[in-house]
């Protein structure tokens, strides 16, 4: 029977995509396939869903890199007689999706944000232009690579018992050498979960002012997030504070933006808000047009005034 | 060594209108530029130039506009141009541009590096550069946020999601990088006059014998609903502030 063939170099991500998977195989007639490339843990693959779980130790695979894991799947994928491939969309995950869609000649969508079946084809949602617009889209080609916005599924636990089939594969070694990986350790901090957030962007001038965000956070209950330049130009804050395209999005009550002006990757991350306030000294900022309620001001005059007023 | 860098051609994306009754973009009329992060590609390219020698050469795939956009290429520092022109491009998906990018790459001689964004302004889909590689068979080394060029050895800095990873390549490579690698330069009054006379190669798809084919159908492409109550107070004073915290109190999503 034909499959779905999950892969992510996140177990994690690899466990949402079975549940995904799960899913979607039974509306379609196609069966669940894992790859457990390197280090990754069969057992917990044929736990989560998989009916069939593809395994190999190749010494090529003891490091990630994506042109040895793209010719990886690629073999995989034709023993698995794959119909569609699920990838997770981290960075690793699409430029791996990339490189196999183009191996095997398959249309690829990246951070697809939803997934299902209509009319016995995949539907996929993503961001567009940016972030102003939401594409509705299917691959037209045989196969279908999918790169999946991390989140998207539910891991499920499985009973039966998954075959477990050990792979040949031919790889060559890697031309990319490592040298050296350090990791971000980030603090465990959940963005996408919170109700209440406190975004700040470059209105801000200095690090240490960043306190009054803190205090404004703390009296609400709330996390403090951040637009994408606060963290990757200034490092200000680590990157898994960022809201926007290309970091997070999330789902608060309530979404406070200070000095942020509001350009579409930004908002992207926070449209889905109940209510937005905005305080900025521009009274043409494009913050505006997704505002509730906004103060035009100085923020540094504001912020004061609002937390106290909150503190009662 | 010359140094090849990709630049796509978007509207700008700042002046993007939604149409209220179908939610639907307004793209007509919209001047064109670069993305974003393909002018940090390009600032890389020109900066490694600087040091290494050659010349930097910008390749593109668009639209009939192209031979006017490709100038900012050119004002910031750009030697060369090569440009693969068709209205095909328009919605086509990330294997057109990449097998169009590829033939376009093939004629120039003694490329040593092939740089790119990590995700071009308008579809973000990261796939371009992989693709690419992929088809010239080069190694790729993705989302590089701090690069090194020396005696044919590329040294790399890779931004990943949960870690820095330093990585060695010999040329020829494909590299992408994210904005932060550098400040792109904003070009100067003469840069931006000699842009036009610098040289351009113009291609159609045929010429090159690609097939502009999609892989991909858009259903549909709207603006999510946005109705917000756009109220604004319009002085930060303690009375506005207290307006502000009364209304949100009205709304219990905030208690005193
Ligand atoms: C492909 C791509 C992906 C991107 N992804 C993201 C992303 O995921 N997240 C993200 O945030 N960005 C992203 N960006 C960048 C984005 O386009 C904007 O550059 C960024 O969001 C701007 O951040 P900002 O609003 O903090 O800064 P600015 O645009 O500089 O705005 C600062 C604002 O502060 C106001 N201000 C200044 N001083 C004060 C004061 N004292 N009091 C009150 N207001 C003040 C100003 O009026 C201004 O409106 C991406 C860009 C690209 C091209
Ligand atoms: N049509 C194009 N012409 C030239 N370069 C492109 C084109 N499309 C994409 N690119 C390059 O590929 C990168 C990634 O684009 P994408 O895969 O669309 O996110 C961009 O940042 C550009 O450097």
């Amino acid at each position: 029977m034909a499959a779905i063939l999950v892969f992510s170099e996140r177990d994690d991500i690899a466990w949402q995509l079975l549940g995904k998977a799960a899913e979607l195989g039974r509306e379609m007639g196609l069966g669940v396939a894992a790859a457990a490339l390197g280090s990754a843990d069969p057992g917990g693959y044929a736990n989560r869903g998989a009916q069939k779980v593809y395994i190999s130790k190749n010494e090529q695979l003891k490091t990630f890199e994506a042109s040895v894991y793209a010719e990886a799947l690629s073999q995989v994928a034709k023993q698995a007689d794959a119909a569609v491939i699920l990838i997770g969309s981290t960075r690793r995950g699409k430029e791996l999706a990339g490189r196999l869609a183009q191996k095997l000649g398959a249309g690829c969508i990246s951070d697809a944000g939803s997934l299902e079946v209509k009319d016995g084809r995949l539907v996929c949602t993503r961001n567009a232009l940016g972030g102003a617009t939401v594409a509705t889209q299917t691959i037209t080609t045989e196969l279908q690579v999918i790169a999946v916005s991390p989140g998207l599924g539910e891991p499920i636990e499985s009973p039966e018992t998954a075959e477990m089939v050990e792979v040949e594969l031919a790889l060559k070694p890697s031309a990319v050498k490592v040298i050296a990986r350090s990791e971000k350790g980030q603090g465990a901090v959940d963005i996408e979960g919170a109700e209440v957030l406190v975004c700040v962007g470059k209105g801000f001038t200095r690090q240490e002012d960043l306190k009054m965000a803190e205090e404004l956070a703390e009296v609400l209950g709330g996390l403090v997030a951040c637009t994408k330049p606060l963290a990757t130009d200034e490092k200000w804050l680590p990157e898994d504070r960022v809201i926007g395209l290309s970091g997070k999005s999330g789902k608060p009550n309530l979404a406070i933006c200070l000095g942020i002006s509001g350009q579409v990757q930004f908002t992207v991350g926070i449209r889905d808000a109940k209510t937005i306030v905005a305080v900025n000294q521009d009274p043409n900022a494009f913050i505006w047009q997704m505002a509730d309620y906004g103060i035009v001001g100085d923020l540094y005059e504001v912020v004061p005034r609002l937390t106290a007023a909150l503190k009662g | 060594m010359n140094i090849i860098v990709c630049v796509k051609q978007t509207v700008d994306l700042q002046q993007v209108r939604i149409r209220k009754e179908t939610r639907e973009p307004v793209l007509d009329n919209i001047p064109l530029t670069i993305g974003n992060i393909d002018k940090n590609a390009l600032e890389e390219a020109v900066r490694i130039r600087d040091k290494v020698g050659g010349k930097v050469i910008a390749v593109s795939a668009g639209s009939e506009q192209l031979t006017d956009t490709i100038k900012e290429a050119l004002a910031m520092g750009a030697d060369e141009a090569i440009l693969v022109i068709s209205t095909e491009f328009e919605g086509a998906d990330s294997g057109a541009a990449a097998a169009a990018l590829a033939q376009a790459i093939k004629r120039v001689e003694d490329y040593g590096i092939i740089l790119l964004g990590e995700g071009s302004a308008d579809n973000y889909s990261g796939q371009v550069g992989p693709r690419l590689a992929e088809i010239l068979d080069l190694p790729q080394v993705t989302y590089v946020s701090s690069l090194e060029v020396e005696n044919g050895t590329i040294k790399a800095v890779r931004n990943l999601d949960d870690c820095f990873e330093t990585v060695e390549v010999g040329v020829p490579a494909v590299v992408s990088v994210v904005s932060e690698i550098n400040e792109p330069r904003i070009p100067s009054v003469t840069q931006i006059l000699k842009a036009g006379k610098k040289p351009k190669q113009v291609f159609k798809p045929e010429d090159l014998g690609i097939e502009i084919t999609r892989s991909i159908t858009t259903l549909s492409n709207l603006a999510p609903d946005q109705d917000r109550k756009r109220i604004l107070f319009q002085e930060g004073t303690d009375k506005d502030v207290a307006s502000l915290v009364s209304a949100l109190e009205a709304e219990g999503l905030v208690r005193r």
